[in-house]
């Protein structure tokens, strides 16, 4: 029984990781259809900004929760006016320029901070379930997730914004035609979805430290979860999240973690093959 | 035929090198050129692909990996090379064949056959890093996980394994394989397949009305990618060592920064990018002699800068502009 219990936290947890690692580049991605290979060094950003934040004696949820979303949502505001926008519409491009800005953060980061591991320990503590222990802050993440889920959907589908963001990745032309300022929607819907990467990559930090490369370790199953979970945002990022995520914690649970990580990545391949359009293109096609 | 010119003087410059050059340079300059020609011909291989049959391949260093994987362990098994060459290159082209039923079969959009054939290659490098126990042996040879295969047998005498080679004959033998990729290459994109190959490339549809079956044309070409990045592979093992970093994101993001800063869509593009590129970075490398403060300045640093400069401001590569400068010098001002 407790074995079970510790188990499912443990998976629900691996899915909350997942859903927060994807959120940012899945409204970036099924919004405006860019590719944004840097989104791994947004993560990392994000790391960077908390941990920095908290050595100069912040609070580190403060740290994680504010100082890293609106750190790299600036960075975000930057990257878009200064790459983004000339590549709208040339999406391979946005793609290499992307890794291009990848390469460029990993290199300075390293530069600025060298190529070592930094970290903090993760608030909470533990707590038991029956023989088992597992950090409070694993659980933590899971409620963070959830909250990020529901103000997206909310954002999404609830506001008058969200609305406008919406009928600007739809008819583009139509929603300029009754006056929205397109190149504004995207540029803020790009801030956005940075700083929730941000976000991310904060409350990410005391469970696996930051090193300038870090990025890499993220970016493969933030990507093929978008991917796998198709056009919807948030429905198909958390269904995808929710699927690979619990493939790869039966499987480390199993086998060990690497396999977990390998049967993560092939299982989307798979259901790439099963179903090109990803999740959302086959089961619910509309809405968020 | 002035692209018949400008490849006559391609392979001759490169049958020069071949002949003069181990005579002329050091030891550490001929290791040195034989891994960046084994650099070129990886480079060669997503040239073909990705520039003339328009398959964004992010994962190209996958069968570079497995190429150098399946030489070393073949090569310590058998103990001669023999048939470890032919090996190393029909592992990554039966994987590129398996791989490839998915993403063309499963009609994958091109960015999204980029980001499955790049989270391939991390696969790889995850699966291999993690191979360090002593567990971890295909037959004699062990895969040393992170630290890789250090005793790599080098290339030996066809069914002779007495006679190993020097390194000036391996490193004429890889850049005589870069040379003979190369020829390949030209000769596939002038037969009927290269041309169906580029119909499609301009315009899929148009060509699967007319008949012919793009999903079979883009895999063969597909295979016959990674069997040149296998070629690569064993140039590689003969000169540098093969570890997980084969597969790393570094080195899948150099290929794709040498095939377009070189020059998407020529086949000598990709070889000029790589050695103009890695030429870049040793220098870079010996900077920190001139000032110490440099010492501290990362190559991703660069390599990104020039990326996105390329993208930006130089998207066709050094190459197109090259030929087209030449091409306006030859026929005079004026015209």
């Amino acid at each position: 029984m407790d074995l079970t219990a510790a188990v499912f936290l443990q998976a629900a947890s691996a899915v909350a990781a997942l859903v927060l690692m994807s959120a940012g580049l899945a409204l970036i991605f099924g919004m405006m259809r860019v590719i944004n290979l840097a989104h791994g060094e947004f993560l990392m950003l994000g790391g960077y900004a908390t941990i920095l934040a908290y050595g100069q004696g912040l609070n580190l949820w403060l740290a994680a929760l504010v100082v890293a979303p609106l750190v790299v949502g600036a960075i975000g505001c930057i990257v878009e006016r200064l790459l983004i926008r000339h590549l709208y519409d040339r999406r391979t491009d946005t793609l290499l320029a992307t890794w291009g800005l990848s390469l460029f953060l990993i290199g300075l980061v390293t530069t600025l901070f060298g190529n070592t591991t930094r970290g903090v320990s993760a608030p909470l503590g533990a707590i038991a379930i029956g023989d088992y222990s597992m950090a409070a802050y694993e659980l933590a993440l899971i409620g963070f997730a959830v909250a990020v889920v529901a103000l997206l959907y909310l954002g999404l589908a609830r506001t008058r914004a969200g609305l406008v963001a919406r009928a600007t990745m739809q008819n583009p032309d139509m929603a300029e035609a009754l006056g929205t300022d397109r190149s504004r929607v995207y540029a803020v819907t790009f801030t956005v979805g940075a700083a929730l990467s941000g976000l991310a990559g904060g409350l990410l930090a005391p469970l696996s430290g930051v090193v300038p490369t870090i990025g890499a370790a993220y970016m493969a199953k933030a990507f093929i979860t978008v991917i796998a979970g198709g056009a919807a945002a948030v429905g198909g990022t958390v269904a995808a999240s929710g699927l690979l995520g619990s493939i790869n914690s039966a499987a480390s649970f199993f086998v060990n973690p690497v396999i977990g990580e390998v049967a993560l990545l092939l299982s989307a391949i798979v259901l790439l093959r099963l179903l090109p359009e990803g999740i959302s293109g086959h089961f619910f096609r509309t809405g968020v | 035929m002035r692209d018949w010119l400008g490849h006559g003087i391609v392979v001759a410059v490169g049958i020069a090198l071949l002949v003069l050059l181990p005579a002329q340079a050091q030891l550490y300059t001929i290791i040195n050129a034989t891994i960046w020609t084994a650099m070129a011909t990886l480079a060669l291989s997503l040239g073909l692909v990705w520039g003339y049959g328009g398959i964004l391949c992010l994962g190209q260093t996958a069968f570079f990996g497995l190429g150098g994987y399946a030489y070393a362990v073949a090569a310590i098994n058998l103990g001669n090379s023999t048939w470890a060459v032919p090996l190393a290159i029909a592992t990554p082209a039966v994987f590129a064949a398996a791989l490839g039923y998915f993403l063309f079969y499963g009609r994958l959009g091109d960015v999204y056959l980029g980001i499955v054939t790049l989270t391939v290659s991390l696969i790889l490098f995850k699966l291999t890093n993690s191979t360090s126990g002593p567990e971890y042996t295909i037959g004699s040879a062990r895969l040393g996980g992170a630290n890789g295969m250090p005793k790599t047998p080098f290339l030996n005498a066809p069914f002779d394994p007495a006679v190993l080679l020097s390194p000036d004959t391996i490193f004429r033998v890889v850049l005589g394989a870069l040379l003979l990729c190369y020829l390949f290459c030209l000769w596939l994109l002038h037969s009927r397949f290269g041309h169906v190959t580029l119909a499609i490339r301009e315009n899929q549809q148009r060509v699967e009305l007319l008949g012919y079956d793009a999903r079979r044309h883009k895999l063969l070409l597909f295979v016959i990618g990674g069997a040149i990045a296998g070629v690569a592979g064993i140039g590689f093992a003969n000169s540098a060592f093969i570890s997980p970093a084969l597969f790393s994101l570094a080195t899948t993001a150099q290929v794709i920064i040498w095939v377009i800063v070189g020059g998407l869509g020529t086949l000598f593009g990709p070889i000029l990018g790589a050695v103009v590129v890695q030429a870049l970075m040793s220098w870079l490398g010996t900077l920190a002699q001139v000032h110490p403060a440099l010492s501290r300045l990362d190559p991703n640093l660069v390599l990104g800068a020039a990326l996105i400069l390329f993208v930006l401001l130089l998207p066709r590569g050094l190459w197109p502009a090259v030929t087209s400068l030449a091409g306006r010098l030859r026929r005079g001002p004026g015209r």
